[in-house]
């Protein structure tokens, strides 16, 4: 049995709001094994970044707490280490890529320096040589003329640009764990394929654990081994990213998949409608106590409204959680 | 062709000139459309489909006449778009409406979605003034949502929910022609397919003739019946739907179609994939030749010195491109 590298176990979030507490995330494992990538998706408000602002321990508090639940990083429990361990873990044990390259680089300090500033606070050597391994970075991730870039400032540079400084940067000290967090929303899809090379590219060569989150199935499929999708804070299904598009067990899943015309290389001359999620994600001040997911579920049963499903196991490392499994109705 | 053209735009070019350096530098200019064909028959959907910086969008706004035209005709059924100006322009445009891609910063925060979507019918002197209410309740209803909605304000209104209102107030003036610029790319996956799927309801329904503007193949694929492939302001292939896909010959429409992460896992093996280095180049007074040549790993010399014209290869299906033969032939990789 491998160990795992990341483990959050039974993790719980909330947000105190004005229309009283939010629990944003509820009862949430993730584990991730050394050398996968990890895909994490769901909509807007299922939790998939508040995922990963916890393991960053980077959740705003208050009005944001960690109620519960533990995230250990080979065997260490970051929910409970000071903060002047996590400043030493964060960017260097574990770092991130955020979603908007143009709002988290910062715009007065050119793109070597800031690469630099990652090195010369973990690794204790010298700025010459930290700005060397500034422009060697550069140089890894695909930037022309790495010595020249390295003193432009983030407005010199193209969306795609960017992003591949801010994978620098989050490379820098050779993390062992990336969490990349909708690496690639804000750019063209030629770019987009640039950027998913780079990262798988790198994954090979570093070693690191990767957590990609997305709300694209096709990146999962194309990226990662297995996959975590999240609804209303809560894990609804999990696996081997193959078994989960060919056999989705969740109705939720189902609708992911479904809901999103895909690229074929002969089309029909027939176009079935979509599949369409109907509503949105709920308030998560007015969880009930059933499956968060029954009031959208076309096969909602009576008592999704009012007992939350159990996880069940539905095939070799493939994990549900869904009544209609337990009554045998899929 | 026996079928009805609503829309037919012809060398469209739209030039914005840039600032000049100090007082005796060159003036230039961003060819943000530069050339561009169009023809869409009635009750189709034509989609436009590039990256950013391609000029799909500045071309959906020339037909809006919502941008400065440098030079081209427009022709929606018996207007002749370029040439109106003042109040019959304004009368024209009754007959042509947009949806405009973000539903967050399109609608006016302070005013009623009733009023919202009822403004272009005062506007535009659409039906008789006692019918209006009763019309904006029946395109709440047609958009999916409730009448009494019409009393709420933007915010108190998902995404999904937001653009089903930007969708009614397009509708409201009764239009020919639909120009959707991105209609669904700042929404939620699930949401999107709930708008797809009214986009292609209202169509079979009221006979509308979209224009669709996107960057995302599938959208295309799924809801187009033409599509044009832009690259930096010129139409680089063009076909119909199951043409354009199952046979893409421009190496950027083969690069594009690589690019998409596909879900499907047959299907990433079989993909002969070409991968583009480095970012579209800029626009401003772009240098003679293919505009593809400095990122298509086929570039000759030949692609560097002459433009190459937009021909047709077999029905209905066209390409700008010197490497493709005339009887259909992609350009191959050497090895």
């Amino acid at each position: 049995m491998v160990e795992p590298l990341l483990e959050i176990k039974d993790l719980r979030v909330e947000f105190d709001t004005r229309d009283g507490v939010a629990t944003v995330i509820d009862g949430l494992d993730i584990s991730l094994y050394p050398g996968e990538i990890l895909g994490i998706v769901g909509e807007s408000g299922c939790g998939k970044s508040m995922t990963a602002l916890s393991v960053m321990r980077l959740v705003p508090v208050p009005p944001g707490r960690i109620a519960k639940g533990t995230i250990r990083l080979q065997g260490e429990d970051l929910l409970q280490a000071s903060e002047k361990r996590m400043r030493e873990v964060r960017g260097n044990a574990i770092s991130m890529i955020f979603q908007e390259p143009m709002t988290s680089l910062n715009p007065v300090f050119s793109v070597g320096d800031q690469i630099a500033e990652t090195i010369l606070l973990h690794e204790g050597v010298g700025k010459r040589v930290a700005w060397q391994r500034a422009v060697e970075m550069l140089d890894a991730v695909g930037i022309p003329a790495p010595e020249i870039r390295a003193r432009e400032y983030p407005h010199q540079m193209s969306g795609g640009m960017r992003q591949r400084v801010m994978i620098a940067m989050a490379l820098a000290c050779q993390p062992r764990v990336l969490i990349a967090d909708e690496p690639t929303t804000a750019l063209d899809v030629t770019v987009q394929a640039q950027i998913f090379d780079l990262l798988k590219d790198l994954q090979e060569k570093t070693g690191a654990v990767i957590m990609l989150i997305t709300h694209d199935m096709g990146a999962i499929a194309e990226m990662a081994q297995r996959v975590v999708v999240m609804y209303a804070g809560r894990k609804v299904e999990d696996g081997p990213v193959d078994e989960i598009l060919t056999n989705p067990k969740h109705p939720y899943t189902a609708g992911l998949i479904g809901c999103v015309p895909h690229l074929s290389v002969n089309p029909t001359e027939e176009r079935l409608p979509l599949t369409d999620i109907p509503g949105v994600v709920p308030p998560l001040t007015r969880l009930g106590k059933g499956c968060p997911f029954a009031p959208r579920c076309v096969k909602a049963l009576d008592k999704c409204g009012w007992e939350m499903p159990p996880q069940s196991v539905v095939g070799e490392d493939h994990r549900a959680s869904c009544w209609l499994i337990e009554n045998d109705e899929i | 062709m026996t079928e009805d053209i609503l829309l037919s735009v012809e060398n469209l070019k739209v030039h914005f000139a840039m600032k000049r350096r100090g007082l005796t530098g060159p003036k230039s200019f961003v060819h943000a459309v530069d050339g561009v064909n169009l023809k869409i028959t009635k009750g189709k959907t034509f989609g436009i489909v590039g990256e950013s910086g391609s000029g799909k969008t500045t071309t959906a706004l020339a037909v809006m006449r919502l941008v400065p035209i440098t030079s081209g005709t427009i022709t929606l059924g018996d207007f002749r778009l370029d040439q109106l100006q003042g109040e019959e322009l304004r009368r024209a445009r009754r007959h042509m409406q947009i949806i405009f891609q973000d539903p967050y910063s399109s609608l006016n925060p302070r005013v009623r979605a009733g009023a919202i979507v009822r403004e272009p019918m005062d506007l535009m002197d659409v039906g008789e003034t006692s019918e209006r209410e009763d019309r904006v309740a029946e395109l709440f209803r047609q958009v999916g949502l409730r009448p009494e909605q019409q009393a709420l304000f933007p915010h108190q209104f998902s995404g999904g929910q937001r653009q089903r209102i930007g969708v009614a107030r397009a509708l409201a003036s009764q239009p020919d022609l639909v120009v959707c610029d991105e209609p669904v790319s700042a929404l939620d996956v699930a949401i999107q397919a709930q708008i797809i799927n009214l986009l292609r309801k209202l169509q079979d329904d009221l006979g509308l003739t979209y224009l669709f503007i996107s960057h995302d193949l599938g959208v295309v694929q799924y809801i187009c019946d033409e599509i044009a492939v832009m690259y930096l302001g010129k139409v680089v292939e063009q076909g119909d739907r199951i043409s354009l896909f199952t046979e893409p010959l421009h190496p950027y429409t083969w690069a594009l179609l690589s690019a998409v992460p596909s879900a499907d896992p047959a299907l990433r093996d079989q993909k002969n994939r070409i991968r583009l280095q480095g970012d579209p180049p800029n626009p401003i007074d772009p240098p003679p030749g293919c505009r593809f040549a400095s990122r298509c790993p086929f570039s000759q010399d030949l692609c560097t010195r002459e433009t190459p014209p937009l021909r047709p290869i077999k029905d209905g299906h066209l390409v700008a491109c010197h490497l493709v033969s005339d009887d259909g032939v992609p350009p191959q990789h050497a090895d």
